[in-house]
């Protein structure tokens, strides 16, 4: 067990896992289309084309199109790109916060109480309830909707961070560390963060999937995103109108909000247990 | 028990002045002045100037906050600037749709969760208890307002069997104000239904471990009366427990429900306020919605204590 690199055990752990490897599988063909979908799209997402409104999804438009004609399988790629961009800048920001929260809270014991009864009240608000707050106070748009999911999860972060950071301080190498003459600011990035690593990733993962979700809702709330921008949540907002008619309009979105957040889900369960010591002995 | 009461009143009453005090900073860090932002581009600068005093925006900071938490600690939460009416008045006429489409997707969840739950821990590790916690997941990952809209088209458009949207006529029956909340309420309950299933399994689990289970079954008892008599009733604490914070999660959930079916609710009265910038209205339905889930989670703490005689504060 010594020999092998963590990276090596947790690959190991996975393999034994074929649902969330097959999980991680779809979750990067959904990254490769966010990454490609400027160059992979089959039609211009933005072009209307009136004589063609409306089509179900046969022939030349596999996901159909919508109410001016523009073709839904590239307005769902282009969607991918903006719900994951989205979704990702939510966990850089909700990880960093969090970090910092956490570790000053567990490593800086004047500051615990009054971090964690802040923290407590952030999630005294329900996470909806509480973004929707934010984006009434900042306006809709893109960055602002990062920056409300942003603060919205760092509770999550800063609580799980604070917990391993109070384990970790005790732990013999921290001390060695400290009786070496090591300052705490080196302590805290050196030995104590990268530990703190797996918890933060898992974490992530799972931000990563109510981030979307929760994107999905606001913009479909028409307190997001603006409209103009197709996310999914946009999408099916926009759709509400002729969905009756046209049901492929709120469909696609919906799978793709679907496939993307179970995939996240399943792969931080698959991360969850096989980063975590005491789980492994018992399996 | 009475020591830990106080205490978690304690706690529970400092939580909500940090609450307030962010509910109160959310009108104020809006960019530009929130007056001539909630007055519009029409309003004349006397106009921005009267609204300014009328809010005590003029004050100092910690002036406007004093004053905001007395207002609070009388129950008034100002008036809506749209509604021409308390906000009180405005969230009280919309509470009983909220508690009704609340309490009816709680059922459901429930009604889902648990089953489903207990079923799974019984059949832990066979193909029923994998088919389960992979239903659990995905009812986790749709989001609720996409169910709504799938519900609409096909069962209430192609299928007219339930209404397309809204609460009925002013003098609708019960019964009919039921029937238009079916919908809504399965929408709101399936994804909050996810978790209770889970903790249902893992609390089940636990529980079927335990040696008096062990005993019971080897004394002769049916599986049945095992499961649901010994095995259930110490399990139901963390499911009690789930049961609240989903209870406390769906209210805000109905936000977005209340939006898909068009139901004249809290939620509704929520969003219009913010596409309004309708400040006092916002402030006082989080105030109230995050009292309210507090106030739950408190409840739930406390209950421990009634449903189970070992646990002692």
């Amino acid at each position: 067990m010594a020999s092998a690199s963590p990276t090596i055990l947790l690959l190991r752990q996975l393999r034994r896992r074929p649902v969330v490897l097959a999980a991680a599988a779809v979750l990067g063909i959904i990254l490769a289309v966010a990454l490609l979908s400027p160059w992979i799209v089959p039609y211009d997402p933005m072009k209307m084309d009136i004589l063609n409104r409306l089509k179900p999804p046969v022939g030349g438009h596999w996901f159909g199109t919508d109410e001016f004609g523009r073709d839904v399988l590239s307005r769902v790629m282009q969607g991918t790109r903006l719900s994951l961009l989205v979704g990702f800048l939510v966990v850089i920001l909700a990880t960093a916060l969090g970090a910092v929260l956490g570790l000053l809270g567990g490593y800086i014991r004047a500051l615990d109480g009054a971090l964690m009864r802040f923290t407590d009240a952030l999630m005294a608000f329900p996470d909806i309830l509480l973004a929707i707050a934010f984006m009434a106070a900042l306006g809709p748009s893109l960055f602002n909707v990062v920056l409300a999911l942003g603060v919205v999860y760092t509770p999550r972060v800063a609580r799980v961070v604070r917990a391993a950071t109070l384990v970790l301080r005790e732990l013999p190498f921290v001390e060695a560390a400290t009786a070496l003459g090591a300052t705490t600011p080196r302590i805290v990035l050196r030995h104590v963060l990268p530990n703190l690593l797996s918890p933060m990733i898992v974490q992530g993962t799972f931000i990563f999937a109510y981030a979307i979700l929760t994107e999905a809702a606001l913009s479909f709330l028409g307190v997001g995103v603006p409209p103009t921008t197709p996310t999914w949540g946009n999408m099916i907002a926009g759709a509400q109108q002729y969905f009756r008619q046209a049901d492929w309009l709120i469909l696609f979105p919906g799978l793709a909000i679907v496939l993307t957040v179970l995939s996240l889900q399943m792969v931080g369960d698959g991360l969850r247990d096989a980063l975590d010591p005491r789980l492994q002995k018992v399996t | 028990m009475l020591a830990y009461i106080v205490r978690r009143l304690g706690g529970m009453l400092l939580v909500m002045l940090i609450v307030a005090a962010v509910v109160f900073m959310i009108a104020r860090v809006v960019p530009g002045d929130p007056a001539a932002v909630m007055l519009g581009a029409a309003a004349t600068p006397e106009d921005i100037a009267a609204l300014r005093t009328r809010m005590g925006l003029d004050q100092p900071l910690l002036v406007q906050f004093v004053i905001y938490l007395k207002q609070i600690l009388s129950f008034d939460l100002g008036d809506s600037i749209f509604l021409n009416r308390p906000v009180t008045q405005a969230l009280a006429e919309r509470a009983e749709l909220t508690t009704s489409l609340t309490l009816m997707s709680v059922g459901i969840a429930v009604a889902i969760g648990t089953p489903i739950g207990i079923i799974s821990a019984v059949y832990r590790g066979r193909t029923l208890d994998q088919a389960t916690v992979a239903f659990a997941m995905l009812a986790a990952s749709v989001p609720s307002f996409w169910i709504g809209l799938t519900l609409i088209k096909y069962l209430a458009v192609d299928l007219p069997w339930f209404p397309v949207a809204g609460y009925g006529p002013p003098e609708a029956t019960f019964l009919e104000r039921l029937h238009h909340l079916v919908l809504p309420a399965i929408a709101l309950g399936i994804p909050n239904s996810a978790l209770i299933l889970r903790f249902t399994r893992t609390s089940m689990l636990d529980v079927l471990g335990e040696d008096y289970v062990r005993t019971a079954r080897a004394k002769g008892l049916p599986p049945k009366v095992v499961i649901l008599k010994h095995a259930l009733r110490n399990a139901m604490i963390p499911i009690l427990t789930v049961i609240g914070l989903t209870t406390a999660v769906m209210i805000a959930g109905a936000i977005v429900t209340e939006t898909v079916f068009g139901l004249p609710g809290v939620g509704n009265l929520i969003v219009s306020a913010v596409l309004r910038r309708d400040y006092p209205v916002i402030q006082g339905a989080l105030l109230v919605v995050s009292g309210l889930y507090v106030l739950i989670n408190l409840a739930v703490d406390l209950l421990y204590a009634v449903v189970d005689p070992r646990v002692r504060y």
